[in-house]
This record gives C-alpha cells, structure tokens and sequence, in this order.
C-alpha cells in the first residue's frame, strides 16, 4: 500500500491489535478522535473503547497505569501527545519503567511502549518542537527507537510493540506526511538495535536518524555532484547503540559527521564522537564534526528556521572534513 | 458500612477503643484461629522491625525505615487480601509482606543491599517497594485497569504514607482509578509525619479520607492502631472492588513512633509528649487486651507467639546473611531481557578488573 508515515504507523498499530488481544493503547485525544497527528485513527471505532482508552490530561498517570499493565501481562501503547508534554512522566519512565526488570530481578517486565511525536520544523507552538531524545540515552534498559520513513515506522513500531523491552518510540513529526512509500500490507518487523545503511559511499560517513536522515541524504547529493562519495548510516535504535555499524562504517570512509538537530552539548552526538574516538581513532583522516543544534531554546516560528539544520549547514560540514 | 462513615464530617471507624473494648457494632466476625493469627503476624512484625533496627546498628543491615506503630495498618490492611490479587507498598511495610506471606529472609536481604530480595515469588503478586513517594499509585491504577480489561476479578491494593497525598501521582492515579472505576484499594498510612514534615504541612483538608469525595468514590478514616477496624475497612474495600463497585481510599490514622529511617532524629523536629500520648495507643497491647477478654489470650499463648517470632527471625537473619553477595553477571543482565554488546564488553571489563585487584 501507498503510505505517509501517519499511515504506516496506523496500520502497525492496527495489525498488532488484531495479532495479539493484549495489545491496548492509552493517552489523550487519542481513541474519538485518532489522536491529534491521526496516528490512531479508527483504531476506536476498530477495537473499542477497552483496547483504546482515552485518559484523563495526565501524562504521569497514564505512563504510570500502563507500567501496571505491561506487569500483569498486557502490551500497552502509551500515547504522549507532544514530546514537549512527556516531562511530567519523567519520574515514571526513569525510575520505573527503565528499572522495574532489575529491581525485581525479572519478576516484573516493562513490555510497553511510548510513542511520541518530536523535532522541529512544522512552525509549531512553544513546547511542541523539542528533541530531547538524548535524556532518554542515558537511562540504563530503555530502548529508544527513531523512524525515518514510512517503511521503516511501520516495521520499527512491530517489533517495538513485539519487544519485551520497553521502547521510547520518537516519531519525527516533521516526517508524519513528507513522504509516500509503497510497504507491504502484511506485518513486518525492522529489527530493533541495528542501524541501517541508506547509502554507501567511501569518503565519508554521515551519522543521522529520525528527520535528519532526508536532510543527510540532500547533503549528501549535494557532495556527489562535487564528486565526494557520502554513506549515510540511519541510526533507527539510539539506545543501545548498534556501535558496531558505526565503527565500520567510519573505519571505511575515515570521517565521521555527526547530524542532529537536538542542541550540541551533551547530545547523542558527543558520545558516538566519544565512541568513534575510543575505538577507531587511528583509522580518522579528519576530525569528528557534529552538525546539530545550538545549545538554545527551540525557537518560535518565525526564527525557527535559523535554528534547524538543514542540507547546506550539512554539506558546509561535508566539505570541511574533506578539505581538512 | 463504608458509607456511613462521612470523612466530611471527621467521622472515623474505630472497633476497639485504646483499652482494646468492643465500641461499635461492626465487629468482624472473624474466627479464633484468624484473630490469633493476626497477633502472631503483628508480633512477628514487632519482633522482625527490632531485629532490622539492631543489625542497622551493626552495620549488618543498611538505611532502614521502621515500621513501629504501624502492625495494625500493615496486617490489618494485607489480612483479607487473596491470592490472586496485586499490592503495591511502599517502603515502610514489613508487616503487609508477611501477612502476605512474603519470606522475611528476602525482606531482610533487600534492606542488606541485594536486589535479589525484592523478587517476589512466583505465586504472590507484589512489588517491590515504591521508594519515590506516591510513584506506584497510577501503576497500581494500571493493573486495576488490566484486570478491568481481562475481565479478571481481582482487587488491587496500594499502601503510601501521609505525605505521599500532596504528590502529583495521588492525584493522577486516584483521578484514573475514578474515571475507570478499576478495582482499587488505597490505603494511606496517616501516620502524622514525612520526616519532619508534619500532616498540617501536607494539606489543609480535615481528613485524607475526605479527597475520595473528588475523585468520586467513597473514602473512610479508619483507627489505624485499631487492627479490626483497619481489617474490616480493606475486607469491604476488597469485596466492593472484586464485585466491580469500583476503588475506595481508607485513610487509617496512626503515628510513625520510630525515626523516618535509621538516618533520622525524629527528636530534633517533634515533641516528646505527642510521641508519649501515642505511646498509650499502642496497636499491640489494644488487640492483646481483645483477646484476653475473648478468652483467645494467656501467658502460655504469648510465650508460644513470641518464642515463635523468635525463632522465624532469627532462622531468616542467618538466611540472608548466608546469601553470597550478587555476581558481576546478577548487577548486569536484568538491565534488558538480553545482554547487549555493550554491556557484555563493560561486564567482561568489571570482571577482569575485579580478578586484578584481588591479586
């Protein structure tokens, strides 16, 4: 079927309740109306009001009701409408939902996800367009998982849900319509934990997920015409990290660039610098270069687009580590 | 029963008076050998928190929260719980593990520092205990909602202290648990302190019962040092939620004789006298005076109750301490249900430079 990513989403979730009755999904605006982005759709109508529950505004509350029920054996889909909205389950997630396995030594399991719509780039309200994806990095047994196309949304949100782990599923909202794909009707799982090579090239390797892999890939056409050969490596799992997949891809080319768009410090990309530093430093032509947000709020609207990274900030850093 | 007692009006259930007489008409016909059995638990629960608090002394135990004062709220609360059902406690709840029949051998481990103590048996669905205040309200909530949803009739049961009640997660999950109408029992343990903070700092309402009126569902203020009236509450509470009548928040009002932790000087923020005028109510000497005018107590059955409690102590003191420490592997492989590259390379890292150092 043809399919946006809102689609492909929808038809994941739709055939992972048919497969399997302990499939819920819970949160806000979610069951009549489909969710504010459409992602749950008809699954309502489809499933009832038991398997789609819309919730009390309570992010908190509804994290913390679905931890309840992944323990006694259901596989909840937690819903939080924007990711600007999930702080509030913070406690929940870090101190719960991450640790509940070994705290209870594998009595209780965590089998849950929470899906939620990030980034910038749709001119949207305050608190709307955060990628704070890097705080949840650093939680020890979480798994966080980023989508870059239609394709990859429905197969990464299958085994997401099929997971015993518990998933952070980050959709790009800026992605949610950008694209058509034709993906199969059947269910299919993208494997979870393992990068994906959208491109291979030989000069240098351009790090990216989510809503910066087609800004990677603008780039990276924009090198070719100079007759520089980009492969681009799509992380799809940011925690754990598929590493391997990045220490041959760099070992290959012998440059790493870095995309993202959350702030610089402290962000994804300071530890696959720091990993590619300990583990293949001596295979580097050039130094590690990071392409990423600036350490400041997300703008509003109209200075929005100083902020985000876009194909010729990425290209800039392209030629950078060629001339070095 | 519930019903009758309006906490708008700081009304509360008591059955026993502090001289342990019959005051009220709802005494639970509860049989001899129950009525025993709720003694012995509340001893052995007296016996083990003493136990905990001489090894913290030693340094045989760690950071510790005593459960003094609190056997009737603890056992009077687990006692009418069933097998199928789930609780949720929190940290200052040794007498709800055994009453559950929680082994105290793991219950003394986890406090020592293993992890391996907090896994519950296979056959009792209880968590461990929730150390962020009020953080298992909404997941107790969750699995009222669970069995809501697998049509399975059980009652959930979720225990939290006084000061938990100004957490977001009480509203939140209380608010849930009304909108859903799961099979909820919360029970707060009003025990008039958190830390050093006093119940008049926590909230401005009369009675925590009364919050159950905005959520929707009823709530009751119950004696918390009267154990028959903390039993008979979470009996009705627990039938009310299987027959899917929906939650109920008991308010049981006690008092934290102990220090918050092994950490703590409660003298430093409360006053003697208020800890000596609860002194006189003492849950233990009430429910013993009960059955002494039942005919159910005498000297030979006290000696044979604490000689007993005794011994369960000890037998699990000497069963947590001869648990060997965990390994490098147990710190590592419940992080995800399958070791990752990653940290299979740190575990091997750990492991190589424990076997330096000991050279």
């Amino acid at each position: 079927m043809i399919a946006n990513m809102v689609q492909a989403l929808n038809q994941a979730l739709s055939q992972e309740m048919e497969r399997d009755p302990r499939v819920v999904i819970l949160g806000e605006d979610i069951g009549v109306d489909g969710g504010v982005f459409r992602v749950t759709e008809g699954l309502f109508q489809k499933f009832g009001a038991r398997r789609v529950m819309d919730t009390p505004l309570a992010e908190s509350g509804l994290v913390g009701a679905a931890i309840g029920m992944a323990a006694f054996g259901l596989r909840p889909i937690a819903e939080i409408q924007f990711m600007g909205f999930i702080y509030p389950a913070f406690n929940q997630i870090i101190s719960h939902v991450a640790r509940l396995r070994n705290r209870s030594r594998g009595r209780f399991t965590v089998p849950l996800v929470i899906r939620t719509p990030y980034g910038a780039g749709v001119k949207a309200l305050e608190h709307h367009s955060e990628s704070t994806e890097a705080l949840f990095c650093q939680i020890p047994g979480l798994t966080v998982v980023v989508p870059s196309t239609p394709y990859e949304a429905k197969g990464l949100l299958t085994a997401a849900i099929r997971s015993e782990d518990p998933v952070i599923f980050l959709e790009p909202s800026r992605l949610y319509r950008a694209e058509k794909q034709d993906i199969p009707d059947e269910p299919y799982e993208v494997p979870l934990r393992q990068a994906r090579i959208v491109k291979e090239g030989k000069d240098v390797t351009m790090i990216a997920w989510g809503a910066m892999v087609p800004v990677a890939q603008k780039a990276s056409d924009m090198a070719e015409k100079s007759g520089i050969s980009p492969e681009i490596l799509d992380l799809r799992t940011l925690s754990p990290l598929d590493i391997d997949a990045v220490l041959k891809s760099v070992k290959k080319t012998g440059r790493a660039l870095i995309v993202h768009e959350a702030p610089k410090t402290c962000g994804l990309g300071a530890e696959l610098a720091a990993l590619i530093s300990e583990n293949a430093l001596l295979h580097l032509e050039a130094p590690i270069l990071r392409i990423a947000g600036q350490d400041i709020t997300v703008p509003l609207p109209k200075t929005e687009d100083s902020y985000y990274v876009g194909p010729d900030r990425v290209f800039k850093g392209i030629r950078q580590l060629m001339e070095f | 029963m519930i019903e009758k007692f309006d906490p708008l009006k700081g009304e509360m259930l008591q059955i026993l008076d502090e001289e342990g007489r019959v005051k009220s008409n709802l005494e639970p016909r509860l049989a001899a050998e129950d009525l025993k059995k709720i003694y012995s638990l509340m001893v052995l629960t007296r016996t083990a928190d003493q136990k905990a608090l001489k090894l913290q002394r030693q340094g045989r135990l760690g950071t510790y929260a005593p459960s003094l004062g609190h056997e009737a709220c603890q056992v009077g609360t687990a006692f009418p719980v069933q097998k199928d059902d789930w609780v949720f406690p929190y940290f200052r709840d040794l007498g709800l593990y055994l009453t559950l029949g929680y082994p105290l051998a793991d219950y003394f481990l986890y406090w020592m520092g293993n992890e391996a103590g907090m896994r519950a048996p296979e056959d009792l669905n209880i968590f461990p205990p929730a150390i962020p205040v009020a953080s298992q309200i909404p997941q107790s909530v969750g699995v009222g909602m669970a069995a809501d949803i697998q049509k399975k009739n059980i009652a959930v049961v979720c225990t939290f202290g006084d000061g938990a009640t100004s957490e977001g997660d009480f509203h939140e999950g209380l608010n849930l648990a009304g909108v859903f109408r799961t099979p909820n029992v919360f029970v707060c343990y009003n025990n008039q302190w958190a830390i050093s903070t006093p119940r008049s700092r926590q909230t401005a309402a009369r009675t925590i019962a009364q919050k159950a009126v905005a959520y929707g569902f009823p709530g009751i203020a119950v004696d918390g040092n009267d154990v028959l009236a903390v039993y008979a509450a979470s009996k009705e509470a627990l039938d009310r939620a299987r027959a899917g009548k929906g939650p109920t928040l008991i308010e049981a009002v006690t008092y934290r004789m102990g220090h918050h932790t092994t950490s703590d000087d409660a003298s430093k923020y409360r006053m003697d006298a208020e800890v000596k005028e609860w002194e006189k109510k003492d849950p233990l000497s009430r429910f013993l005076t009960y059955l002494k005018n039942k005919g159910f107590w005498d000297e030979d059955f006290e000696k044979a109750v604490q000689e007993k409690a005794a011994e369960e102590v000890e037998k699990a003191v000497a069963k947590a301490e001869s648990v060997p420490p965990p390994s490098p592997e147990d710190i590592f492989s419940s992080t995800y249900e399958e070791m990752t590259p990653q940290l299979n390379k740190q575990l091997e890292e750990l492991k190589g430079f424990l076997k330096e150092s000991l050279r």
